[in-house]
């Protein structure tokens, strides 16, 4: 009975479609930078979960922790698992040459991967995940096709398989596309509850990627505010000049 | 106090021409007076080179020119070097600024027809400034040493060994190796750090000093010399330099550095339009990016040289129309034979035939950054004619073109 309990969620995944000419359209992640509590919960699903493979290699413990205003003792209980020195970047132990043979290619790092693929792309890939059983880890992902890595988070999200639908190709024939996917095992978190967790990571990893944003956006506002009285100032002292041009 | 003062530079100028120096270029340097918009984008221009120099030499301190380090480097400057992100941010912002100024600043000669004699040597320093600007953009695009860097310095450099028989050794020295490598980082470095930057300031240098011997054009193309005042010599027409434009651009610069702060603080990315995403990836011999696009300010030039078809399996014809399209800017002075300097005074056809050619330009520059495919290609190739059929238009022009009369003094 559990197996007939298949929940759709296509509506979970509004408008993920395989275009016509290939490439998956990306679902929205709307993250939030000034959303500190998703950070938080994001940095801790990072050094759960992805910080095992991937390093982080540009970031530093104690600059997160203040960033994402959190005390080094809570930094070092809660988020620092191959480390106990606070100032320290996020390395990992794996090998470059261990991540080859382990998965094909060895885990990026991670500290600019927002950046380079936006956080669209990284909320659409990380709940894309569908079962393939010709993949080494019996898993594959939308967006990422025949990608190595396995699917660590599949005990928060579960599993699921891909729905395929026919559709015309160009030349007339039919050719399957996805469509949408299938919850086969449900995992810890139910669908919605999954895409929020992966929203939290998400927000971190874009965080992770520039960490110095929120303060440059403080200060655009001084600087814009200062030049447009500086603007003011010397608008009047041209005019004042130029009175006697003629 | 200032008797003091006075005998101090009375000291110098006796050893030094610093008052003469002055007069000559700023407080008796004779402007015309009915400068408008278009005049703001030489001291802007200047301002980003300050800006360039100041910021580079900054991040010269902190960067790595190693291609096992150069990466690192410059994500140390974003995160651990006390506001290196808004070095590295002004830096890049300004790079794509200084394209941005030029590119108008030059438009605007082409619009005054400020290239027409007697300043003909003034334009061709001008074309000898973009021309240094852009070898600087090209060694310093690589240095962040991202995926973009590498590949598009690979695209570049191979365009080099299209030229027949001696392109594959010309790359190869170009390089300094069979791959672009750490070998063809150090010396990209050096050129953008100090050779590049020392010819362009010595051309900028020369570009002003030819501009202020012959006095600055006008949007009425009005020779302000020819109508002085019969005591004192001035132009009627002139206003000092100082303080009348350095008080009106300061104003451009403000409203000037409002765009750039924006930028620089809200969008320093430009949505990839001046860096790149895929520049956040390491640079990798080994993957070659899906679509390698240059930087905006070089995709009108890209857009013709995937547009010329090769011959015989070479790039080369594609390599030679897209130099010719900055040579023939040299030519400009001699194939524009009107004796009518600014647009407000030409006929209709230049008018229609100039806003055709700035709207190519952007239309190219669009297309250059598009992946080809056979349509694009073909608006690229007629994109690519119109450029040059532009200036060979120009030679032509005069000889039918209903000019109207143009004014003796310069109108408000």
């Amino acid at each position: 009975m559990r197996k007939l309990i298949i929940a759709f969620v296509f509506a979970a995944f509004p408008g993920l479609s395989l275009a016509a000419g290939g490439g998956v359209q990306l679902d929205k992640a709307n993250v939030d930078l000034s959303d500190t509590a998703s950070l938080q919960r994001g940095a801790q699903l990072f050094t759960n979960y992805c910080l095992s493979c991937h390093s982080a290699q540009f970031m530093r413990y104690n600059r997160m922790g203040r960033d994402l205003g959190l005390t080094d003792e809570q930094v070092q209980q809660n988020l620092m698992f191959t480390t106990d020195k606070i100032g320290d970047t996020m390395t990992v132990a794996m090998t470059a040459a261990d991540g080859k043979a382990w998965f094909g290619a060895p885990p990026p790092d991670l500290s600019v991967m927002a950046r380079a693929r936006g956080a669209d792309y990284l909320y659409t890939y990380l709940r894309t995940f569908y079962v393939d059983e010709k993949r080494p880890f019996g898993m594959n992902n939308a967006v990422f096709a025949d990608v190595g890595m396995p699917h660590v988070l599949w005990e928060l999200q579960g599993v699921q398989k891909a729905v395929y639908k026919s559709e015309k190709a160009a030349d007339g024939s039919d050719k399957q596309v996805l469509a949408g996917f299938e919850l086969v095992t449900p995992g810890k978190l139910t669908p919605a509850e999954y895409d929020e967790a992966v929203r939290d990571l998400v927000n971190f990893m874009v965080y992770l990627g520039e960490p110095a944003q929120l303060e440059r956006q403080r200060m655009g506002w001084w600087v814009l505010g200062f030049l447009a009285l500086f603007f003011v100032v010397a608008y009047l002292l041209k005019k004042e000049y130029w009175k006697d041009v003629h | 106090m200032s008797n003091m003062m006075t005998q101090v530079l009375g000291w110098v100028d006796d050893r030094f021409p610093l008052s003469k120096m002055w007069k000559e270029h700023l407080s008796e340097y004779y402007a015309p007076k009915n400068f408008n918009f278009w005049y703001f984008f030489g001291s802007l221009a200047i301002l980003v080179l300050a800006i360039q120099i100041v910021t580079g030499i900054f991040l010269t301190m902190n960067y790595k020119p190693d291609g096992a380090l150069a990466f690192a480097s410059v994500e140390y400057i974003m995160r651990d070097v006390d506001y290196g992100w808004l070095i590295r941010y002004m830096h890049s912002t300004g790079a794509s600024a200084f394209f941005v100024v030029v590119y108008l600043h030059m438009f605007r000669g082409l619009m005054y027809g400020s290239y027409k004699k007697p300043r003909e040597l003034i334009w061709i320093f001008g074309c000898l400034i973009y021309l240094a600007l852009m070898a600087e953009a090209f060694f310093g695009y690589l240095l962040p040493w991202g995926q973009m860097s590498y590949w598009g310095a690979q695209v570049i450099v191979n365009l080099f060994s299209a030229v027949p028989f001696i392109g594959e050794d010309l790359s190869l020295w170009i390089r300094g190796d069979f791959v672009v490598s750490d070998a063809t980082l150090n010396r990209f470095f050096a050129f953008h750090v100090i050779a590049v930057p020392l010819v362009l300031v010595g051309l900028v240098v020369a570009h002003i000093l030819a501009l202020h011997e012959v006095g600055s054009n006008n949007p009425d193309g009005v020779e302000i010399k020819k109508k002085k005042d019969p005591v004192t010599h001035i132009p009627l027409d002139g206003i000092p330099f100082h303080p009348y434009y350095t008080v009106k651009d300061i104003v451009g610069v403000v409203v000037f550095l409002m765009f750039f702060a924006a930028v620089v603080f809200f969008a320093p990315e430009m949505n990839g339009f001046f860096l790149e995403h895929p520049n956040f990836e390491p640079a990798d011999p080994m993957k070659t990016p899906e679509h390698i696009a240059p930087v905006w300010y070089f995709t009108p030039f890209y857009a013709m040289l995937r547009a010329v078809p090769s011959i015989a399996g070479s790039a080369f014809p594609g390599v030679v129309v897209m130099g010719a399209a900055v040579v023939i800017l040299f030519f400009l002075p001699w194939l524009d034979r009107s004796p009518v300097k600014s647009i407000r005074y030409r006929g209709l056809c230049f008018k229609v035939l100039l806003a055709l050619f700035a709207a190519d330009f952007i239309l190219l520059g669009f297309l250059g950054m598009k992946p080809s495919t056979d349509l694009f290609t073909l608006i690229a190739q007629l994109g690519t004619i119109y450029y040059f059929v532009f200036f060979i238009a120009l030679v032509f022009i005069p000889k039918f073109e209903k000019t109207k009369p143009v004014p003796e003094r310069v109108t408000q």
